[in-house]
């Protein structure tokens, strides 16, 4: 047990995506203008990340790695080379059915996440959590784990963000400075605050 | 055509820069820029895709049925992706290793997508191409920047060879630890940014 709790805190303290790794910095940065919205794709972020990390696992261990096909009667082949272009059908593929999913069963939650949804097909933070589970070499429990770490730590770090960007609209910087630039050092800034959590 | 090739390849690395002003593929920029030689390879990798991809999707942008129009873009640069990723497997084993993920995620690089949805599905072939490098050489120009001062300042070398002596082996330069750290990358965009909007002030963003 041991064991996962400290992969989840790595990923969510020490590995954070967007803060030590600028995975997802694209929709980590334009949608962190508002606490509201910014808990919304967080969310979505955490969900898709739940699901397709041991779904993409598990497509490695059955069908792409050497030798996982033996139970078809292929015994050498190795399809590794394919794994890009099959992990990110699967992203694509779940985000599609995840939004269906949603606008049928719950029209409430689909208003908050529905717009974030699409634009994360292309996301490297989901995409970046799926290669390095492949790169690690993950079991199918650790991959859930893992999962659930790297997308609670997506979350904490874009709600963190929109806080303090939320304050910072009353500050008064250099033009030159102001929207975009005072982002990033304000996003450099929370991210060194996490590495004191380092030595824990 | 409005604008001549040249200007299509200019405008991107300082008017229109990807990274600086459009706030596009920073996800994987930042982590590659602790070395020169590492943020060169990356900067080559993705000119070349967003060169190539652009080319091929404008070759066949009629033929793509407007609803599946992403898929079919993902595809044609997941392929080009792979075919860089074999690359460099099979003949810079080190460098591959170096960029580990880094590579793979070239496929989810906004810039590559943005330009090949907002540039290639509309114009021919030959611009798109040279549109796409455009892109690439703004991308890799900020990658490098970065890169020079986290490696000189970070490790006192450039492209692995020794400018500033370190005082850990005998030298006068005393690390600077905070430059290897990824938050580093973070303060040198903003300032590179700052730099950029007040040459340039009408990029500033309005209150």
């Amino acid at each position: 047990m041991g064991h996962y709790l400290d992969i989840i805190y790595r990923s969510i303290f020490l590995e954070n995506l967007p803060l030590s790794f600028f995975l997802g910095m694209c929709t980590f940065l334009a949608i962190s203008r508002k606490v509201k919205t910014a808990i919304g794709l967080g969310l979505a972020v955490l969900v898709l990340m739940i699901i397709t990390v041991p779904i993409n696992n598990l497509i490695l261990n059955i069908l792409l790695k050497p030798g996982a096909l033996a139970w078809a009667g292929q015994h050498e082949l190795d399809l590794t080379f394919l794994g890009l272009l099959t992990y990110i059908g699967v992203i694509a593929a779940v985000v599609q059915v995840l939004e269906m999913f949603l606008d049928r069963f719950s029209p409430a939650l689909y208003n908050t996440l529905g717009i974030f949804l699409p634009l994360l097909t292309v996301n490297c933070a989901i995409f970046g959590a799926t290669l390095f589970m492949v790169e690690r070499d993950y079991t199918f429990a650790e991959s859930v784990a893992y999962g659930f770490g790297a997308g609670a730590g997506f979350f904490l770090a874009v709600v963190l963000l929109a806080g303090i960007r939320e304050k910072l609209e009353y500050a008064d910087p250099p033009a030159g400075l102001r929207g975009l630039g005072l982002t990033f050092i304000s996003a450099g800034l929370i991210a060194l605050a996490f590495m004191g959590l380092a030595g824990l | 055509m409005a604008e001549s090739n040249r200007d299509l390849l200019t405008r991107s690395i300082l008017q229109r820069n990807p990274i600086a002003l459009l706030v596009l593929g920073i996800c994987s920029a930042l982590a590659v820029t602790s070395q020169m030689t590492t943020a060169l390879v990356m900067a080559i990798c993705v000119t070349l895709v967003t060169a190539l991809s652009g080319f091929t999707i404008s070759v066949v942008r009629f033929q793509i049925p407007n609803s599946v129009r992403v898929g079919i873009q993902i595809t044609v640069i997941a392929t080009l992706v792979i075919l860089i990723d074999q690359f460099l497997r099979a003949f810079y084993f080190d460098l591959s290793r170096q960029l580990s993920i880094y590579v793979g995620l070239i496929i989810t690089n906004c810039i590559i997508m943005g330009r090949a949805e907002g540039f290639a599905m509309s114009n021919p072939p030959i611009p798109s191409f040279i549109d796409g490098i455009g892109n690439g050489l703004g991308y890799g120009l900020v990658l490098l920047f970065v890169a020079f001062f986290r490696e000189l300042l970070g490790s006192g070398t450039l492209f692995g060879v020794e400018i500033l002596p370190l005082a850990t082996e005998g030298g006068w330069y005393p690390r600077n630890g905070i430059f290897i750290l990824p938050v580093s990358a973070f303060f040198l965009i903003a300032l590179l940014i700052w730099l950029l909007r007040t040459l340039d002030p009408a990029q500033q963003e309005k209150e």
